[in-house]
């Protein structure tokens, strides 16, 4: 009797396949998803919306809006701490936006609301020395720098809503930096303290070897 | 009730390293994956440790057992689970009655499947590891072929388990795979062609 060998073939097809969607996975999953476009509200593909969540430390930061400050200080004039009620009182602004994870994964029309950091250094009055901006996290020892010239892109802002409600306590609660353009490891999560200073330096992931200027599709290795 | 050998000690030991590598991977790449249980479990550095040696310690494991096993029994087996005969392919059509040997059709691809997204997992996992370290090793797919092969074993995983725990007519195969034996009437009915004097 004729015996083949599908045993292999299955099990090298299965192999070849999966080393070959590290060429083309990215794209294919794109298409699904939007083949499925509004179908994804109601059963989303990948669980929590799509979004995965990094943290560095042992605990997440817990957020009480009794006690919260974020202290805006540095090469600074005015040196400001504002509690929760002042952040909210801060001109409001609103964007929809994707966010870009290094890691491959993206997540569509994001609802962000918050302060735009044009509003902030506006009332601190940045010293003329003061190049960069450093975000210090609440979940130690994450911290980042944008230059000044970056966090003052028009698209910047400190987020405290999330599609409609308050930011949850896993994207960073009550306020995350949000700058689309970069890639989310430079969206500090939990900020608690905003310093201007005179240089970028290397961020929590910089220091692991990524990138420092993270633009989505031309940093870390990615070009398009 | 007389009992006939299924499986060597070999194979159960591979069996079951195998299945408890899955779970605990499962287990802590699910509270990495899933926001809610990230927010209630945390830590995820002591996780992530977890699951990156736990994924090394799985694999180190199988080829342990595999070198230090019955090797020649191992290499009889998978040349069964690779050839595939005329009556495996009217099994897999349902066009005939079973004249299955010691496996049939649905356990070769099951035992196949397995093993390539076993070596897929460890590729994928440790180019996620790489990556983080080195932009050589960084692709944007990477991700998104970890997480699809979760998805892809445990569609497969559940089928293995309703026919191996719940399934009345093949749940007997459960005890082959703990004890090594199966009656001999079970064996008749369900793999004809398996020769049990091998």
């Amino acid at each position: 009797m004729e015996e083949r060998k599908y045993g292999r073939g299955v099990f090298l097809a299965t192999v070849a396949a999966g080393v070959s969607s590290l060429a083309w996975g990215r794209s294919a999953w794109s298409h699904v998803s939007s083949a499925l476009g509004g179908a994804e509200a109601f059963v989303p593909l990948v669980p929590g919306g799509g979004w995965r969540i990094y943290t560095v430390a042992d605990h997440m930061p817990v957020f009480d809006p009794e006690t919260w400050q974020l202290r805006v200080g540095g090469l600074v004039q005015e040196p400001l701490t504002l509690d929760y009620g002042a952040l909210r009182a801060l001109p409001r602004t609103n964007q929809v936006r994707t966010f870009h994870c290094v890691t491959g994964w993206t997540v569509q029309d994001v609802h962000w609301s918050g302060v735009h950091l044009t509003d902030l250094f506006d009332r601190v009055k940045p010293l003329p020395e003061a190049g960069a901006v450093q975000f210090v996290s609440a979940e130690v020892p994450y911290v980042d720098y944008l230059s000044l010239r970056q966090a003052s892109l028009a698209d910047v802002m400190l987020a405290y809503e999330m599609n409609g409600k308050p930011l949850p306590q896993e994207h960073g609660a009550p306020i995350r930096l949000v700058i689309p353009e970069m890639y989310g490891y430079k969206n500090v999560k939990w900020v608690s303290e905003i310093r201007l200073v005179r240089q970028p330096e290397d961020g929590y992931w910089e220091q692991l070897g990524y990138d420092r200027d993270a633009w989505v599709g031309r940093s870390n290795g990615y070009s398009s | 009730m007389r009992y006939v050998r299924r499986f060597s000690r070999t194979e159960r030991v591979l069996h079951w390293v195998n299945a408890i590598g899955f779970f605990l991977l499962l287990a802590t790449g699910l509270i990495l994956y899933l926001p809610s249980l990230a927010a209630d479990v945390g830590d995820r550095p002591t996780i992530k440790d977890i699951h990156f040696w736990g994924g090394i310690g799985w694999v180190a494991a199988l080829v342990l057992v595999a070198l230090l096993g019955d090797r020649r029994g191992l290499l009889r087996t998978a040349r069964e689970i690779d050839g595939f005969s005329k009556q495996d392919l009217n099994w897999l059509r349902r066009r005939r009655p079973s004249e299955q040997g010691r496996f049939n059709a649905g356990q070769k691809l099951n035992a196949s499947l397995t093993a390539a997204y076993l070596v897929l997992f460890f590729v994928s996992g440790m180019l996620l590891w790489a990556g983080e370290r080195d932009t050589r090793f960084r692709f944007a797919s990477t991700v998104i072929l970890h997480d699809g092969l979760l998805y892809a074993s445990l569609a497969l995983l559940v089928g293995h388990l309703y026919l191996a725990v719940i399934h009345p007519a093949t749940r007997h195969a459960l005890r082959g795979m703990v004890t090594g034996t199966v009656r001999e009437d079970w064996a008749h009915a369900h793999h004809p062609r398996w020769d049990v004097s091998d």
